[in-house]
């Protein structure tokens, strides 16, 4: 007789609140005639919060679950959380958006809390399946909201680029599985890990691991399979864009740590001379992309291809600081990253009319509460202290330096010497230019204003005081090593 | 550690304070927001004061400590203390706060209430540099001051290049700094590995013998970081560019303070931290230094903008501090200590009186002028006397800091010494020769014939810095007595830390050894209580 697997419901709840009020909201919108997004955009609200409390008790446990499908630790915990932040940050502000954009859209947040359960499947995923249900779950939820923009072509062309792409590399992830399989039989991580432990090596475990290294280097927009993501993120809807720019690359990232450590450490050498490489030239191209880019979106989304070399630094250091420091990093990243484009939304004004650097001449004086708040997350951006993003670049450069990668951190530090150009550039123009024309007022809404007000404060807070979050960061990894 | 003072968090963070209540001010009400500004810079100075007073002027050690860990699990703790070394440059940050508000009083006409939180800001920044005793601490109040200075230049500098300026001064000074940082990073865990101890803390650091393969790369990037700060010739071609476009009292901050932090630098890590290293390399440095003395005197010579002469006399002076300190005599460091407060005082008045001229001329320009002293006759008085502060005339305070680095450096190296003082007769040159032809002979150009001289204000304004000028030029002892022990103590420690590195790499190559037989004098703290008995 088939053993039945245990049933462990509470562990997933999160996805699963997320899941029903995704189905709420979309039978719910059916009867709405006015307002829908609206209504949509409370629900979605509403089950973030409850998810938020149902995941806690996550935090204590370490055991997998469902036939050892998923695993439930304290690294699935810090991930659902920042999962959750990112989602709460994105309704905020797609509020205001769709409103902008005349988008009655419920669908719009239906999108966003499949993605986010899917999200929570890949980062807990013990399985290579699982986190290839997970991924695509989320993949296909972004490809459409990316095309949610159905009269700009900008918006339909990013779609479809993202969803060619996407696609290929989902492809390469799951040859590389399937390579894996044919050659350990196993798709489990701890069935991986017990066959490369073990000391078999085959050319077929290689080719897999490598595949699965592209398919993660393309999700995380790691040179040189970053092509899409410039593209992609200027077609997107801005807050959209700001929600794959840290949610996405959060997950991703997430998995890629939970693969690699949990199943291929024993290939470690194997794997980070490869990584090696991408870092370096990720963070080089990307940084020097950024500096001449005019558009900022285009400019953010290099510069999150630049931090993705970042957090790739942490996966090299290849130790417990090395991760935290990663799971540090995204903190502050998700933070800083989703107050930038809150702004980027909120400066866009109707139709994204606004999304070039010259549009930002002037805000200092028109807007100095905005003007501020964008500085702060540039300056977090930028690595500057007493911000969260000097911090976190601290902790992941550290790690890599007490691992001995001296000459990668110093590749890193002046490629983010260069950084601080393209980032001072918007601090420049808000402050020091004055606009040729006077542009429209903004108009702000009390959930943006509300997502801004916790991204600033955040940032500055975490920037000063990181100890408790340090130390949540490395609680969350031990279960990994 | 019973009887912890607050005083230097009070000093620290009152700015800070200050930027709150600012915050809450209309931004309109342009006089209330520079009288807020101006009390919370009086403040800050008058705790200041009461640290002098306080001050024990026979210890080398650290006083007034503070320390709270911060980030525990790294080593990283908040910790502040001062000694005779950083006590007047303390001194000078706080002293200058007052000054340059009263001299923005009128300059400054829009964007008021930015300005003075930059101005506040920029204060917490540089007196935080000068009282931390943790590097992480230290480099995060070194970053900070970045922001403010940067968007001083930017917003409120001159139309034509502030923009270019601006990112300039930061680019360089960010990548300086950054390297820093590795090298801050390495040490931790290299000395944490080799001793157990992960710390942050410098007085614990300083017990550590270095190997001197590891103090060649550190000090490079530390030396990397503090050289472009200083700036020493190579890496200074961001000041002159940074002072000319800078609004005048951002000059003024800029030449006064923020340059010292890279001598300051030196003197706190660089050279304690790397004997070894810093005493290897003292010969090039000092070889810079003197290059850099000539160099910036030539360089100023031709000059036809008096802001940009100033700014290359900088140059030159600093070669003066940074060749006294590498020469590592008592008189030497003494002198350069001095040296710095003096190019704080007399190149921070210059801005101000360039800036004055600018202010009713609205141009720089040497060959503009002519003849002012006809016209400007209190004005003339003052220039006079802060032109002769800048050359070096006995009895104002140039000459004590650069006679005592000349008398310092002789021992040491003779030839620098001989070349370094031909830059005085340099500077004789350029600045009499600008005087002469911005003061003196006939009003050649009609419109200099109506101008105002000196208000209240401005008098005000300089009278302070003129009194520091003849005390330190008259009576240098109040000065140089109580950082005496600590440079005494300075000089020792280094040495001593130099031969017990030497022999340890001689014996068995095993440096790092958790040097526990050094003890250091500074690392035993005496309370201000303890000082009565």
């Amino acid at each position: 007789m088939i053993q039945v697997p245990e049933v462990f419901l509470e562990g997933i709840l999160p996805a699963i609140i997320l899941s029903v009020a995704g189905i709420v909201t979309m039978v719910v919108g059916l009867f709405i005639r006015k307002g829908a997004a609206t209504v949509g955009g409370i629900i979605s609200a509403a089950a973030v919060l409850l998810a938020f409390y149902a995941n806690a008790p996550l935090r204590a446990l370490d055991k997998p679950a469902f036939a050892s499908l998923i695993s439930l630790d304290g690294y699935t915990w810090f991930f659902n959380i920042l999962i959750l932040i990112a989602l709460g940050m994105t309704i905020l502000t797609s509020l205001r958006y769709l409103a902008d954009e005349g988008m009655d859209l419920y669908e719009y947040f239906v999108l966003l809390l499949f993605a986010g359960a899917g999200m929570m499947f890949m980062v807990s995923g013990n399985h290579l399946l699982t986190i290839f249900i997970g991924l695509e779950t989320l993949s296909i939820s972004v490809y459409v909201l990316t095309g949610v923009l159905s009269r700009s072509p900008r918006s339909s062309e990013a779609a479809l680029k993202y969803l060619i792409l996407g696609a290929f590399s989902s492809g390469l992830f799951l040859y590389g599985a399937a390579l894996l399989y044919g050659a350990s039989g196993s798709l489990g991580l701890p069935g991986l890990a017990k066959y490369f432990q073990s000391g078999s090596f085959t050319m077929m475990g290689g080719v897999g691991m490598g595949l699965l290294l592209v398919g993660f280097a393309f999700k995380v927009a790691a040179v040189p399979f970053h092509m899409w993501t410039p593209d992609v993120y200027e077609g997107a809807p801005s807050p959209i864009t700001g929600f794959m720019s840290v949610g996405v690359k959060a997950v991703a990232f997430a998995a890629f740590a939970r693969v690699f450590f949990e199943s291929l450490n024993a290939l470690q050498v194997n794997w980070t001379n490869i990584l090696w490489v991408l870092a370096v030239l990720t963070m080089i191209l990307g940084n020097l992309a950024a500096l001449v880019q005019d558009n900022i979106k285009r400019m953010l989304a290099y510069s999150s291809i630049a931090h993705a070399g970042y957090i790739l630094v942490g996966m090299i250091a290849g130790t417990a600081a090395g991760i935290s420091g990663i799971l540090y990093y995204l903190l502050a990243y998700t933070f800083t990253n989703l107050g930038a484009f809150g702004i980027v939304t909120l400066v866009g004004r109707k139709g994204e009319a606004n999304v070039y650097l010259d549009d930002y001449r002037g805000l200092g004086k028109a807007h100095p509460a905005l003007a501020l708040a964008m500085s702060i997350f540039l300056f977090s951006l930028a690595g500057i202290p007493p911000t969260a993003g000097f911090v976190g670049k601290f902790t992941i450069f550290s790690a890599a330096i007490k691992s001995g990668y001296i000459w990668l951190v110093i590749i890193g530090v002046l490629t983010s010497a260069a950084s601080v150009f393209y980032y001072f550039r918007v601090v420049m123009k808000m402050y020091m230019e004055s606009p040729d024309v006077e542009p429209d007022g903004i108009r702000f809404s009390p959930s943006m204003s509300m997502a801004l007000v916790i991204s600033v404060v955040i940032v500055l807070y975490i920037g000063i005081f990181p100890t408790t979050y340090l130390n949540l960061a490395s609680e969350s990894v031990k279960t990994l090593f | 550690m019973e009887n912890v003072s607050y005083l230097l968090s009070l000093i620290t963070f009152l700015p800070l304070i200050g930027i709150i209540v600012l915050l809450f001010i209309n931004p309109q009400s342009h006089n209330t927001l520079r009288w807020i500004t101006m009390l919370f810079m009086l403040a800050d100075f008058v705790v200041s004061l009461c640290v002098y007073f306080q001050f024990d002027p026979t210890t080398a050690a650290m006083q007034f400590v503070e320390n709270k860990p911060w980030i525990k699990d790294w080593g990283i703790s908040y910790k502040l203390g001062i000694d005779g070394i950083s006590l007047f440059l303390l001194l000078l940050t706080t002293f200058l706060g007052p000054i340059v508000v009263l001299a923005c009083w009128e300059d400054i006409k829009v964007r008021v209430k930015e300005f003075m939180i930059c101005l506040l800001f920029l204060q917490v920044g540089m007196i935080g540099v000068f009282v931390s005793l943790d590097l992480f601490l230290f480099y995060v109040f070194w970053e900070i001051m970045l922001i403010p200075m940067y968007l001083l230049i930017g917003v409120w500098g001159n139309p034509a290049r502030r923009l270019y300026a601006a990112i300039k001064f930061v680019l360089y000074t960010i990548v300086g700094s950054l390297l820093m940082l590795v090298a801050i990073l390495v040490l931790y865990f290299s000395a944490g590995k080799a001793t157990g101890i992960y710390t942050f803390d410098l007085l614990k650091l300083y017990e550590f013998a270095i190997p001197a393969s590891y103090q060649f790369w550190l000090f490079l990037a530390f030396f990397l970081a503090f050289a472009i700060k200083v700036p020493m010739f190579p890496f200074h071609t961001w000041l002159p560019d940074a002072h000319t476009e800078a609004p005048t009292v951002g000059s003024v901050v800029l030449a006064a303070v923020l340059l010292k932090m890279g001598t300051y630098g030196f003197i706190r890590y660089a050279i304690p931290l790397f004997p070894n290293a810093a005493m290897d390399a003292a010969w090039w440095i000092c070889l810079l230094a003197v290059i850099g003395i000539i160099y910036g005197a030539w360089v100023a010579m031709v000059q036809t903008d008096m802001k940009r002469l100033v700014a290359f006399s900088s140059v030159s002076h600093l070669g003066f501090v940074m060749l006294g300190m590498f020469a590592m005599t008592v008189q030497g460091l003494e002198g350069s200590i001095i040296q710095m407060i003096n190019h704080g005082l007399s190149t921070g008045a210059l801005f101000l009186i360039v800036g004055m001229v600018y202010e009713r001329r609205h141009t720089r320009l040497i060959a503009e002028f002519g003849g002012l002293s006809r016209v400007m006759p209190i004005f003339a008085v003052f220039f006079m006397i802060f032109t002769l502060s800048s050359i070096g005339l006995p009895g104002l305070n140039g000459f004590v800091g650069e006679f005592l680095i000349l008398l310092g450096t002789f021992k040491v190296f003779p030839t620098y010494t001989v070349f370094a003082a031909s830059g005085v007769i340099f500077a004789a040159v350029y600045m009499l020769w600008m005087f002469q032809r911005v003061m003196f002979g006939e009003v050649t150009n009609p419109k200099n014939e109506g101008l105002e001289d000196m208000s209240v204000r401005e008098i005000a304004v300089l009278i302070p810095l003129l009194v520091f000028v003849v005390w330190i030029g008259v009576y240098p002892s109040t000065f140089i007595k109580p950082m005496e022990p600590s440079v005494k103590n300075f000089i020792q420690q280094v040495d001593k830390k130099k031969t017990i590195v030497q022999d340890i790499e001689k014996s068995n190559g095993q440096a790092w050894a958790a040097v526990s037989n050094i003890q250091l004098v500074t690392s035993v703290t005496v309370q201000p209580s303890d000082r009565r008995y």
